[in-house]
């Protein structure tokens, strides 16, 4: 049996997981924490949101979040791809930064426009 | 070379250096500091003593009530915020009382006008936080409070108008008697000057060992303060003093020129110019001060801060030559701030008389101005920013210090060089979120005027980075 | 004359003028000391913003996109780069700018969503020497995030408040080392989900009960003292941990941003220092409200919107219905446990079906009930399976309740003894 706190939504449910028992989750709010609790245990994934640079907008730097969760263990790695590229205005939301981060599939799209 | 050089741009060197600046002399001021007031002049209690405190016949009593009268002065004419409010001095015991009466009599052989002994209720009724427990107090009502850094940057900036040659970044290494004047060794070259005039606060001893054997020694005495915002301002409208005991004058309550409420200092011994805080002498100031006035509320702090006075094993202002052309003005503590323009007064007298002409300008110029929007009328912001919309654009929300504001002190005589060299000019950080929104601003507009990069900007003195390096792979990147 | 001047064009700003704009108001005008809207969500680049308002993940950015492009359809003016400097009693906004100059406008009605700032390290009085380095968690974001500088390398962070947590992420994945995260209190100030996916997810350490009690550093910071604390928050001798860094990260509360209310002689209330508002968000002045984190601070935007679009329906309603009597006010008073609420007052007249009641724990409670009573009156009752003063705590009492009541209600928290 495992504990975990929720982290698909700000409410932070407390969910246990039972391995032994292909990793049935309790304590969920949503099934959206079932899903979370089985995935956390079995193969662990986030969202990630970083910068890039970019010229010619209103800041230098432009944000960006993966368009999908990536695997925890490539966090590190996927912000790395974003080093020394740079965009340049105008960029629009939902643009493609970074299409196959890692070999995921997922892409680092742009989150304002600038 | 220089007629006269001055180790040391606080307080002390500012007044020097405007005072001859009146004089057709090459006046050269060196700082090792990237700013002037950066040392003991920018950390103190920012009150103008009224000069009962000194024992009648010392230099300190003699240069405190002459000070206080020029300091009024000056204020004036080179609008520096200064407010004559009045200190009360209080008494919780009859022993206290009897120590009032001490001032009180040391005041009049002082020369101090206008000392009045109250009862506690005269107190209050002037000052209604006051506490109850207080039995009486002294009034001297030409107490003032100013900003001390403005004062020593305004004296500054007039004597560079003036023609003083004032070099930041400049540490005397050594000084070698030579047979005309001094040569002055620096970290940025050498320099020579008849005369040397030593203002170098906390390391005026080390200064002056530097030139001659040790004549006096300095024990660097710590204070700590508590700045609160504005919301307590009005806690008190007079600077309030306990009585003093033997390491100073107390813990005080005072108003600021700036609206904020002052507590402090405490003293405590330190090796150096260590200006750090420690719980327990925050704590000390703190229910010290709740004595006096019991309502401070406390959780309207914005700022602790500590400044070292420049103490010695002397007792008075050590102001006399320590070698041939080398002037000490040593052991300026309290009331060195009150006393400042009268010790400059004093030592220009010395230097005449050992054989300085003095041979006034007739350019002289003794005035400064600047543009302080928050003070100004509604029609006086319109008018201003429809003549210049850079004073339109608010940096400092909580001081309401515009962009104008910071390119004038930009292009003033001292230009500031560090966030803080701004927050001194101009107040853009000094309010109740210490920078919190205007620091990254600052940092923008020193970077884009002085066309230097963001990561090269410090918060206060060399080597106070602010930025370690740009973020993805920038040309910054460290 | 503006129908409505709102003063801030953050989130609450953004969606009270929405709101009042489709209520009917014509003539609106929004003040923004920044030069573009979107307020604080403009560094806020990471995600979990919308999952209430929008039913997805946004990221700020995103979530402040959707508002300003809202905003775009309507008829709403704003001011960018423009500062407000003083509103009268008898609502007159005065303002500066660069581009706008020195101007004063008259409103029908005001809306303050001025937001709110960070406590310092002044506010705190953590002891030490006063290098470069120590700086709040909002001015690092800002750095990192919008104008792409790191403020240092090798991290500590003292308070386990969201913005604290999200930094800790932050500068982890721009190449820094977060050293620590420190917490004065036994529990996190923060969201459980940041304490896992900021914290946890990067092997930081989160020190509970613990405070720094020293910064070492002449220009640079160059050590950080952390003690651990008893139940008083004093720190205990001989518990000190040194950490060699260059930065330490404050992110030990937010203040919302009251001088233009208090300078209106609004009344203010100490527990959340915002204004005192009724079940509408209007203050004390008529015709003045006041919403998002102005009023109180919040943890989540979704709940800044909704309730700065109640403002500006109110606002809305308040221009074009004119004075309506108050009829009697009920006073909301805080019972054991609760730390405040907002609205501090009621009309029960003025409530078409229900009021929104949002209101802080003081401390962790496990299975709870909320009880609301007038007087003796139980009037109702909440369960809870958990309530923390991290999250703030929302109920909604139905009209009909209300009724009940005289003169006052007070909030209650009761733990229900453990199974």
């Amino acid at each position: 049996m495992k504990e975990l706190i929720c982290i698909v939504c700000p409410k932070g449910c407390h969910l246990r997981v039972d391995e032994a028992q292909d990793y049935r989750v309790t304590g969920n709010g949503c099934p959206r924490g079932e899903e979370y609790g089985k995935m956390e245990l079995t193969h662990p994934t986030r969202v990630v949101t970083s910068t890039v640079r970019c010229t010619g907008g209103a800041h230098s730097r432009c944000p960006v979040k993966t368009d999908g969760p990536i695997p925890k263990s490539l966090m590190m790695q996927a912000v790395r791809c974003l080093d020394g590229v740079e965009l340049t205005a105008p960029v629009h939301t939902g643009d493609i930064v970074v299409p196959n981060v890692c070999g995921t599939g997922v892409s680092f799209v742009a989150t304002r426009d600038l | 070379m220089y007629d006269v050089l001055i180790i040391g741009c606080g307080i002390t060197g500012a007044a020097a250096a405007f005072q001859l600046s009146r004089y057709r002399l090459n006046v050269a001021v060196l700082e090792r500091e990237n700013d002037v007031a950066d040392g003991t002049t920018k950390a103190n209690s920012a009150i103008l003593h009224a000069g009962y405190d000194p024992e009648p016949g010392t230099l300190m009593a003699r240069l405190n009530v002459r000070g206080a009268a020029l300091a009024k002065e000056l204020c004036a004419k080179l609008d520096v915020p200064y407010r004559q409010c009045g200190s009360f001095v209080l008494a919780f015991s009859p022993e206290e009382e009897a120590t009032l009466r001490t001032l009180h009599q040391r005041g009049l052989d002082n020369g101090v006008p206008g000392l009045e002994l109250l009862t506690g209720e005269q107190a209050r009724a002037m000052d209604p936080n006051l506490s109850s427990q207080v039995t009486a107090a002294l009034w001297a009502p030409t107490a003032a409070i100013c900003s001390p850094w403005e004062y020593c940057l305004a004296l500054a900036e007039t004597a560079v108008r003036n023609g003083a040659d004032l070099r930041l970044d400049t540490a005397v290494t050594g000084l070698e008697r030579q047979t005309e004047g001094w040569l002055v060794r620096t970290n940025r070259g050498d320099f020579r000057s008849r005369y040397v005039i030593n203002a170098a606060g906390v390391s005026a001893q080390a200064v002056h060992e530097l030139a001659a054997p040790a004549s006096f020694t300095i024990h660097p005495s710590r204070g700590q303060y508590f700045l609160l915002d504005k919301s307590e301002g009005d806690r008190v409208g007079h600077v309030i003093f306990q009585c003093p005991g033997p390491s100073g004058k107390g813990v005080l309550v005072a108003p600021t020129v700036h609206g904020n409420l002052i507590v402090g200092p405490n003293a405590d011994p330190v090796p150096d110019d260590d200006v750090g805080t420690t719980s327990d002498g925050l704590a000390y100031v703190r229910s010290t001060a709740l004595k006096s006035v019991p309502s401070v509320n406390f959780r309207e702090s914005i700022r602790n801060f500590a400044g070292v006075r420049a103490s010695t094993d002397r007792g008075d202002f050590i102001i006399e030559w320590g070698a041939p052309g080398f002037l000490d003005l040593a052991g300026i503590c309290s009331p060195g701030l009150t006393a400042a323009p009268a010790i400059a007064e004093y030592a220009v007298q010395l230097l005449e008389r050992d054989g300085l002409a003095l041979e006034e300008k007739q350019t002289f110029c003794c005035q400064r101005r600047r543009v302080r929007f928050h003070d100004l009328s509604p029609a006086e912001k319109a008018r201003l920013v429809e003549h210049d919309p850079s004073y339109g654009r608010i940096i400092c929300r909580c001081e309401t210090v515009t962009e104008g504001e910071i390119l004038d002190a930009l292009r003033s005589p001292i230009p500031p060089r560090s966030v803080d060299g701004v927050k001194r000019r101009v107040g853009a950080g000094m309010g109740r979120c210490q920078g919190g929104f205007c620091g990254p601003r600052v940092v923008e507009i020193l970077a884009r005027e002085q066309h230097i990069s963001p990561g090269a900007i410090v918060q206060d003195k060399a080597g106070s980075w602010l930025l370690a390096g740009q973020t993805k792979g920038g040309c910054d990147h460290v | 004359m503006y129908d409505l001047i709102v003063i801030g064009g953050g989130p609450a700003g953004l969606a009270a003028a929405c709101a009042a704009w489709e209520k009917g108001l014509n003539r609106i005008l929004i003040v923004e000391r920044d030069k573009e809207l979107g307020g604080i969500l403009n560094q806020c680049i990471h995600n979990g913003f919308g999952l209430h308002y929008f039913k997805e993940e946004l990221t700020g950015p995103e979530y402040a996109g959707r508002f300003i492009q809202m905003l775009k359809d309507t008829g709403v003016e704003v001011r960018l780069d423009t500062m407000v400097l003083t509103v009268t009693p008898d609502r007159q906004v005065h303002m500066v700018g660069r581009d706008t100059g020195y101007r004063i406008e008259e409103a029908r009605a005001i809306i303050l969503a001025m937001g709110c700032r960070e406590r310092t390290r002044g506010a705190i009085a953590i002891p030490g020497q006063r290098p470069a380095g120590v700086l709040t968690a909002g001015a690092a974001q800002r750095y990192v995030n919008m104008e792409g500088w790191l403020p240092g390398r090798r991290v500590v962070i003292l308070g386990s408040g969201d913005i604290g947590l999200i930094m800790a992420r932050r500068m982890t994945l721009e190449g820094a080392q977060v050293l620590a995260c420190v917490e004065v209190m036994p529990y996190s100030g923060g969201l459980n989900r940041n304490i896992v996916q900021c914290l946890h997810d990067y092997d930081i350490p989160l020190y509970l009960s613990h405070t720094v009690t020293d910064i070492r550093g002449r220009d640079r910071v160059e050590q950080v003292v952390v003690s651990q604390v008893d139940e008083r928050r004093q720190p205990i001798p001989g518990t000190e941990m040194v950490f060699d860094c260059d930065t330490l990260l404050l992110s030990v509360g937010l203040i919302p941003e009251n001088e233009l209310t208090r300078q209106a002689g609004i009344a203010m209330d100490p527990r959340t220092n915002g204004a005192v508002v009724y079940e509408n968000m209007e203050t004390s002045l008529p015709g003045v409200f006041a919403c998002g984190n102005v009023a109180h601070v919040h943890d989540l935007v979704d709940f800044v919107t909704a309730e700065s679009q109640r403002a500006g329906r109110a606002a809305a309603d308040y221009v074009l219905g004119g004075a309506v009597p108050d009829g009697p006010v009920l006073e909301v008073k805080n019972g054991d446990g609760v730390t405040y609420t907002v609205p501090q007052h009621i009309r029960p007249g003025r409530v078409a079906k229900n009021c929104d009641l949002f209101f802080r724990v003081n401390r962790i409670c496990g299975d709870s009930q909320i009880l609301v009573q007038s007087g003796d009156t139980l009037i109702a009752r909440f369960p809870r399976e958990h309530l923390a003063p991290g999250e703030m705590e929302h109920i909604v009492l139905p009209r009909v309740l209300l009724d009940r009541a005289s003169d006052s209600i007070t909030v209650s928290i009761q733990e229900v003894a453990s199974k």
